[in-house]
């Protein structure tokens, strides 16, 4: 991690849908090759903040940049340089997985050749070699979870966004994902991923913990404990989710 | 303009993989033809006939043995003079005549030439036009029977004419129907439910984030049903025509111009529909009830326009399929040039560009 690049820049975000306050004045920093937990219970907010930071939705106000690139004006760099994960899963179940490979790496512009190498390595990586023709809807979801990050990182993105990206995946398989997220952070790539698994928290290098729209703490996991004479995440953020309203 | 191609593959892959698709496209299209063409002409049998002979000789009475023991037409009424026939017709029962021209026989031999004209009660022209093909059928026998060994051939001269709907207007309508149909079903019903499912699926969302711009993502979504819209305008046009015998009078060239600009038309509304509907089930429940429904029902197609209560007819006026069909009958049928059908074309054009207005308009404020 280096703590003097700053890769995502936030300030004073706000997004309202109509009357409604969905992110209200977010303000924080990530530095590259971080691994930035963004928590909330559900309704929080914090897919509505990753499609802004993503450049699928426009803020209604803030001073935001991702990447070096500001969200309303260079959105077609941004778009270069960034990975996403959606929380819905995002392959294509009538293709296979290496039809999916292919397309994802071609739309980033990555030609056949460096698209076929890295697919190599990448499937001996996943153990998933013996898989390569069979389509996507015949594997198990735990795969196709960790397919769908490594698809996301393909084309080598500076940040990878990740909406939930361990939903209904069972302990061990989400074990196995963040060995993936902690080999991709090695690699350089600045992780921002969203969960409301309290474990998974742990994992993180720093996490922001969002109630109603704001940011209600953000620090390291120690530090967040030591703060709320806590033993664990899962008593720092049911402390912190008590007030929350917008519980849907 | 690799990752365009990149793109297109997979759509490919969507449309040849899923049985659905494939069936819409590929056998709808067939089936509606097969349905449309062998349903409306149904087979013959004792048609009632009445004889006008002027010529009464043995040429005349071996013919009318020939057409009457063929068992699709029955004899029951012999005329006198050709001011019975539309008395005759409006009687109802006999729906065809026939009438052999004076000293047929002779002029047969003689001559080489005998003139039969065959009068058909066309208020259902597609059984008037069938009955005329078998009655022709059953001279052109006859003829190749009498030549035998001859060296000058003779032959007896068809002239038919249709009582009632003298430019039989119906009869071929079903392949502007269908093509009106079909069109309309792959290209705005598939695209839309095909963008509707990126959206459901999540999968836009990447799309959305990738470097595609919104521009390239659509013209990925539709160019495979421009594509595949126009094969089908050709296996339509060209069963029409091979099969049934349906005539393409004026510009072909013009007939698929024409063609592509519906195709587009069809297209800008499905990808309207498409912005509209969140998931597949309502692209296609709206695909159903605002395009396909009137399709069928108003465009004139199954139902004559002119024959509709008046609130109807006017709706009629707001479906693009109506316009399409007018310009393909006049193209085909009538085989009229662009100066016929330009205002036409231009109302097509209109509808075109006002459902990529409304598209866009659509797509800019859901960024917001
Ligand atoms: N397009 C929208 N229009 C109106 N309200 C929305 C929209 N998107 C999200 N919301 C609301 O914003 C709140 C936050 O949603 P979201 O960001 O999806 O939460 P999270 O991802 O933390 O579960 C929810 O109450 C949701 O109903
Ligand atoms: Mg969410």
């Amino acid at each position: 991690m280096n703590k003097d690049v700053k890769v995502i820049r936030v300030k004073n975000l706000y997004k309202k849908f109509g009357d409604f306050t969905a992110n209200d004045n977010l303000s924080f920093e990530v530095s590259k090759g971080e691994i930035f937990g963004f928590l909330g219970a559900n309704g929080a907010g914090k897919t509505t903040a990753i499609k802004i930071l993503c450049g699928l939705s426009y803020p209604s106000s803030g001073e935001i940049s991702v990447a070096g690139f500001d969200v309303y004006k260079e959105r077609e760099l941004l778009k270069r340089n960034i990975g996403y994960m959606s929380q819905k899963f995002s392959l294509y179940e009538d293709l296979t997985v290496y039809e999916n490979i292919r397309f994802y790496g071609g739309i980033y512009g990555m030609t056949k050749q460096e698209i076929d190498t890295k697919t190599n390595g990448l499937l001996d990586q996943l153990d998933l070699q013996h898989s390569r023709n069979k389509r996507i809807s015949s594997l198990p979801l735990g795969w196709k979870q960790k397919l769908a990050f490594s698809v996301a990182i393909f084309h080598n993105p500076e940040i990878v966004f990740l909406d939930e990206p361990t939903g209904g995946v069972d302990p061990v398989t989400r074990r196995q994902f963040w060995d993936l997220i902690y080999e991709a952070s090695r690699a350089g790539i600045t992780i921002f991923v969203t969960t409301h698994y309290m474990d998974e928290a742990e994992y993180c290098d720093r996490v922001s913990i969002m109630v109603d729209g704001r940011v209600e703490a953000l620090d390291t996991p120690t530090k967040l404990k030591e703060q709320f004479n806590a033993l664990d995440m899962d008593q720092v953020f049911l402390s912190l989710a008590r007030k929350a309203k917008n519980v849907e | 303009m690799n990752r365009f191609f990149g793109f297109l593959k997979k759509e490919f892959y969507h449309i040849f993989r899923d049985k659905r698709s494939m069936l819409i496209l590929f056998g709808m299209p067939i089936v509606q033809i097969m349905l449309f063409g062998y349903v409306i002409n149904t087979d013959l049998k004792d048609v009632k006939m009445a004889v006008l002979d002027h010529s009464k000789d043995e040429y005349t009475a071996e013919i009318i043995n020939k057409i009457t023991s063929s068992g699709y037409f029955q004899l029951t009424e012999n005329l006198q003079h050709l001011d019975q026939a539309d008395a005759v017709f409006r009687k109802g029962e006999v729906k065809l005549i026939l009438v052999f021209e004076p000293d047929f026989g002779k002029n047969l031999i003689k001559n080489s030439n005998g003139n039969v004209q065959i009068l058909t009660d066309a208020s259902d022209p597609n059984t008037a036009n069938l009955e005329v093909n078998y009655l022709q059928g059953i001279l052109q026998n006859y003829n190749v029977e009498i030549n035998e060994g001859r060296p000058v051939p003779s032959s007896v001269q068809v002239k038919s004419r249709m009582y009632f709907n003298s430019n039989l207007e119906s009869v071929f309508m079903f392949i502007p129907g269908i093509m009106a149909t079909i069109l309309m079903l792959v290209s705005a019903m598939m695209t839309s439910i095909s963008i509707a499912r990126e959206k459901e699926l999540g999968t836009m969302e990447i799309l959305l984030v990738s470097p595609l711009n919104p521009l390239q993502i659509i013209l990925g979504k539709v160019t495979p049903y421009l594509a595949l819209s126009f094969i089908n305008a050709l296996v339509i046009i060209g069963m029409g025509y091979f099969v049934f015998g349906v005539p393409i009078l004026g510009s072909f060239v013009l007939l698929m111009a024409e063609s592509i600009l519906f195709i587009f038309l069809a297209l800008s509304i499905g990808i309207f529909i498409s912005t509209v509907a969140k998931s597949q089930q309502v692209a296609m429940m709206l695909s159903m009830f605002v395009l396909m429904l009137p399709t069928i029902i108003l465009s004139g197609f199954i139902f004559p326009i002119r024959n509709m209560p008046v609130p109807l007819q006017v709706i009629s006026h707001i479906i693009p399929p109506k316009y399409f069909i007018i310009i393909l009958k006049n193209i085909m049928l009538k085989g009229v040039g662009f100066e016929y059908v330009w205002k036409e074309t231009l109302v097509l054009f209109g509808m075109t560009i006002g459902f990529i207005v409304l598209s866009l308009k659509k797509f800019k404020v859901r960024l917001q």
